[in-house]
């Protein structure tokens, strides 16, 4: 009798990288010491946009135990610059040097830097540095900076544009034509930071041999490995990238900055490690902000609250420079989307990639698609408002239907929805949220003056970006792909060498629930390596979503690939026929006769000891895969929220969420949910309260410290409840959809529409991110005067 | 210019039940004191300003953000951090446990600290109402659970303790 196979996908196991974390044990780049350890100070420009006129480092030079300052002069030529990997073509890419030349573009632009001896002698250096500037006028907002007139940033770069990117479908005018009216709106996706609660953090250490190890934070070690490689002038293997545990990610973290590249260059200049790290102000001002779009749009309908058609301008911030992915972002991953979940035939889109005088913008957990959910979903909602229609019958009678997949919306040639069921979610929403029951306790509070209101999103996107041919055509300069070793030692024991990049997800567990389902071996036997480019043979990462649907799959098929190695051994083994031999639980077996069964040890011994092996078979039990997938997953979900409006303060309070959402199969509905709830709140955040302030007139960075940037502590969030629907992807042989992205996707609409349903007594119809008490507390004011006049 | 007085100071503290003399500079905070010189690299540094709560450690019993304290100042006191929690080495003190079972962290970056606020909290407070515990923990940025399964995990442990 066969034993029962082992199932680990599906169950709520417990993260097998926890206890380190909760003991203190985790290791964080800056808890790497290393004897003879210089570190390095970097001078930040305290001008938005000025002329460099002189800098002076005699002082900083001649203080105890300095032992480099360098200033973009004395770079020039050596490294950088510092060039995008995603461009989309025809962009006019600004030339960013790694350290500023003549000018400054930014507060917090590289300007010059310092090694010491010991982290304080390196701060207090820098302050001796004397630069003169020239200030020049600044321009930080984007429609500012594309009108005639405001300051140019960069020669190459006429009217600030880097970036004109169209998507068209169907006939828009036609549709604009036959509709019974158009309704317009101006909405504004605010600029935000991804705070990892780790910043960023570099050691560079020259090894003996003459490679360079770099110790790095990064969501994508092995394009960190090329990049400062080829930036740097190092060869590619002879760089090693380590990436230990990090403390966050959320795209920030998946970047080329220049620290990433002095570090190595001063490291091997040296011959002594050096370290960089960057305190929670300087995050603020030097890693890549997100969002910072501008949209206006226009939606022709029709008086039973049909959307005949869409036509939508996007302005994306950039900031100063382009910075890794930035001209992909508010063009590609925005506009592509911006028809949501619903079927509208007719769309005619526009994106500009703007640059400001500002830190540069780029990925932010869902880049570009929060901000197409939030074009979609805006819309439709003002479209019901409009039309006084029901807000979940809207969506229900607009909604790519579930026959209908796979979708290309508009007719696109680049955006396919391989599977969903979106009513299915919004069903089950419904239900969980009490939509009947909550709609009549909201209107009976509102007559006693109490303003409660309800919020509905919906979103789709795509994730893990693929298949690697079809990215040159958008110009991403690197592959769609994932590799996944699958090593098994001469005891049976299995180590996983992904390229997948965990930043807290918990691949080990994840990726290990896949592997011991295919390989039938205990999870225990199995062991996963990420973030070390001399164990890790390649890899893209984790960002876009992409960890379970390519990451995972590659596992899959690596293990696919061993257990039918195996299989071979096995049936000579046993002196059977391969096609004869039964493999669950750790046994080959033989069912209907009385042969001995041999187990999965066994056949791995063999492998190793290749006494008894099949003619012309290979010994060792060892597979490498680079899966390329033919297409990209769909997920999908509907979100609630319920809000009360204190309309004396402008107090939100978020009562309840619901979350349903559909990633396919779940590999582990706990941390499944988890990357739910920290979405959701990132997305909550940014509805209500995050927001980067800079002075319009200065470019100065108001929100420079976690004093002034309002990330959310646990008494200003709800509680969430997340459940799941499964509509496998047929992309991938799991069926899975990534999860990480969707709950910073689908909450900022969820959430205004919540706040505004909420102030639909006052008749507010439209507010901007993020909905702080002044900004509804002045709404409600205006509306109340303007009621008495 | 004015010079920077680098002039060391004599500390004596206990950590983790071991008394340690040491020589810091006036300005040095508690915080690299304990990261930097004891190599306890378990309290982390998130941000500048005393908001995010991840260097949060126990002095003389009471949870206290370790960069709001110059090191010079801990002179004589007693220091408990993350290592020093679980007092068996391999097993995990009880709030610890819950955060595992109820997956009440994700990249680990602030849990140190949170651990640190949490048993405070419980210690004041040994039955707390949700929103005593989300109020409890404001002190404490964490980036990646939403604080859901935070909160979750100090009501179970709550519930239990009250059995």
């Amino acid at each position: 009798m066969n034993a029962p196979a082992i199932r680990y996908v599906g169950q709520p196991l417990r993260r097998r990288e926890d206890l380190k974390l909760l003991t203190g044990k985790g290791r964080y780049v800056d808890d790497i010491k290393l004897p003879g350890l210089l570190h390095m100070a970097v001078l930040r420009s305290p001008h938005a946009h000025a002329d460099i006129k002189h800098i002076d480092v005699t002082k900083a030079a001649s203080a105890p135990g300095i032992r480099r300052v360098l200033t973009g002069k004395d770079l020039a030529g050596k490294i950088g610059p510092i060039v995008p990997n995603w461009i989309i073509p025809g962009s006019k890419v600004p030339i960013r040097p790694v350290l500023a030349i003549d000018r400054v573009r930014f507060v917090g632009e590289c300007v010059a830097l310092v090694v010491a001896e010991r982290q304080t002698a390196a701060y207090d250096a820098v302050n001796l540095i004397e630069v003169g500037y020239e200030q020049l006028a600044a321009v930080v907002d984007e429609e500012a900076a594309t009108r005639h007139g405001a300051p140019q940033l960069h020669d190459n770069v006429p009217g600030n544009i880097t970036t004109v990117y169209k998507v068209r479908g169907g006939d828009y005018q036609k549709a604009a034509r036959e509709a019974d009216q158009i309704i317009s709106l101006r909405i504004v996706n605010n600029r935000l930071i991804p705070t990892c609660m780790e910043t960023r953090c570099i050691v560079a250490e020259p090894n003996p041999d003459g490679t360079l190890t770099v110790y790095i934070g990064s969501q994508v070690p092995h394009m960190h490995r090329r990049w400062i490689a080829e930036t740097v002038g190092i060869p590619e293997h002879r760089l090693r990238v380590v990436a230990p545990d990090i403390g966050g990610g959320f795209g920030a973290k998946m970047h080329l900055y220049p620290e990433d590249l002095l570090c190595p260059y001063l490291a091997r200049e040296l011959g002594a490690p050096v370290k960089w790290w960057e305190s929670r102000s300087e995050s603020h001002q030097s890693t890549s902000h997100g969002r910072a779009h501008t949209e206006t749009i226009e939606a022709a309908i029709r008086n039973d609250g049909t959307i005949l058609g869409m036509k939508v301008e996007t302005l994306g911030n950039a900031g100063a420079y382009l910075s890794n992915m930035a001209s992909g972002g508010p063009t590609v991953n925005t506009i592509n989307f911006g028809t949501g979940t619903y079927r509208i035939e007719n769309y005619e889109a526009t994106s500009r990639v703007v640059v400001t005088n500002s830190v540069p913008v780029d990925a932010y957990r869902g880049y570009g698609r929060p901000e197409a959910a939030y074009i979609a979903e805006r819309t439709i909602d003002a479209v019901a408002r409009h039309l006084n229609l029901d807000q979940v019958e809207i969506r229900r009678k607009n909604f790519i239907q579930r026959g209908d997949f796979p979708h290309r919306p508009y007719g696109s040639t680049g955006v396919m929805f391989d599977s969903g069921n979106y009513q299915g979610c919004l069903d089950k929403a419904l239900a969980a949220f009490d939509y009947e029951g909550r709609s009549r306790e909201r209107d009976a509070l509102r007559r006693d003056g109490v303003y409660r209101g309800i919020g509905v999103a919906a979103y789709t996107h795509m994730c893990g970006m693929a298949p690697s041919r079809r990215l040159s055509l958008i110009g991403f300069d690197r592959g769609g792909w994932e590799s996944a070793r699958v090593s098994i030692d001469s005891s049976g024991r299995a180590t996983i060498y992904s390229g997948s990049m965990s930043q807290g997800h918990g691949h080990v567990t994840s990726l290990s629930q896949i592997g011991a389902d295919v390989l039938q071996i205990p999870i225990e036997h199995i062991d996963v390596v990420q973030g070390d480019t001399r164990q890790v043979q390649a890899g893209h990462g984790t960002f876009n979503s992409r960890s379970m649907a390519v990451g995972g799959s590659s596992v899959h098929v690596s293990s696919e690939r061993i257990v039918a190695k195996a299989k071979k051994i096995a049936a000579g083994m046993l002196e059977v026929d391969e096609k004869d031999v039964a493999y669950s639980a750790g046994t080959f077996s033989v069912p209907g006769t009385d042969i001995a069964p041999v187990t999965f040890a066994k056949v791995a011994r063999m492998a190793y000891v290749g006494h008894r092996l099949p003619d012309g078979m290979a010994p060792g039990l060892d597979e490498t895969v680079f899966y390329d997938p033919t297409g990209m997953g769909s997920p999908s979900g509907v979100h609630l929220a319920y809000v009360e409006v204190d309309a004396q303060t402008g107090i939100v309070k978020v009562l309840d969420y619901v979350a349903v959402d559909d990633v396919g199969t779940l590999i582990n509905p706990l941390l499944a949910a988890g990357q739910i709830h920290g979405g959701v709140v990132q997305g909550i955040a940014q509805a209500l309260y995050e927001e980067v302030d800079y002075d319009l007139e200065s470019g100065q960075l108001l929100t420079g410290s976690l004093l002034d940037y309002a990330v959310p502590r646990a008494e200003q969030v709800p509680n969430i409840t997340s459940l799941f629907q499964e509509t496998p992807s047929p992309t991938n042989p799991i069926g899975v959809k990534g999860i990480g992205e969707s709950g910073s996707i689908a909450a900022p609409p969820c959430m205004v529409h919540a706040v505004l349903d909420a102030l639909s007594p006052f008749g507010i119809t439209h507010l901007d991110m993020p909905l702080t008490p002044p900004r509804i507390w002045s709404a409600i004011s205006a509306a109340r005067t303007g009621a008495v006049r | 210019m004015t010079d920077i007085d680098c002039r060391l100071h004599a500390v004596t503290i206990e950590i983790n039940g071991a008394r340690k003399r040491l020589e810091v500079e006036a300005r040095k905070l508690l915080v690299h004191l304990i990261r930097d010189d004891l190599g306890l690299t378990g309290t982390h540094v998130g941000c500048d300003t005393s908001q995010c709560g991840a260097c949060t450690v126990e002095i003389d019993g009471h949870a206290v953000k370790s960069c709001t304290v110059l090191a010079v100042i801990a002179d004589g006191a007693s220091i408990t951090t993350i290592e020093g929690v679980s007092q068996s080495g391999a097993a995990l003190d009880p709030v610890q446990a819950v955060f595992h079972e109820h997956h009440a962290l994700q990249c680990g970056f602030c849990t140190p600290g949170m651990v640190m606020s949490v048993r405070e909290l419980l210690k004041t407070n040994p039955h707390p109402t949700e929103d005593e515990i989300r109020h409890g923990l404001a002190g404490n940025i964490c980036r990646c659970t939403g604080y859901h399964n935070i909160v979750r995990a100090v009501e179970a442990l709550a519930s239990k303790g009250g059995e």
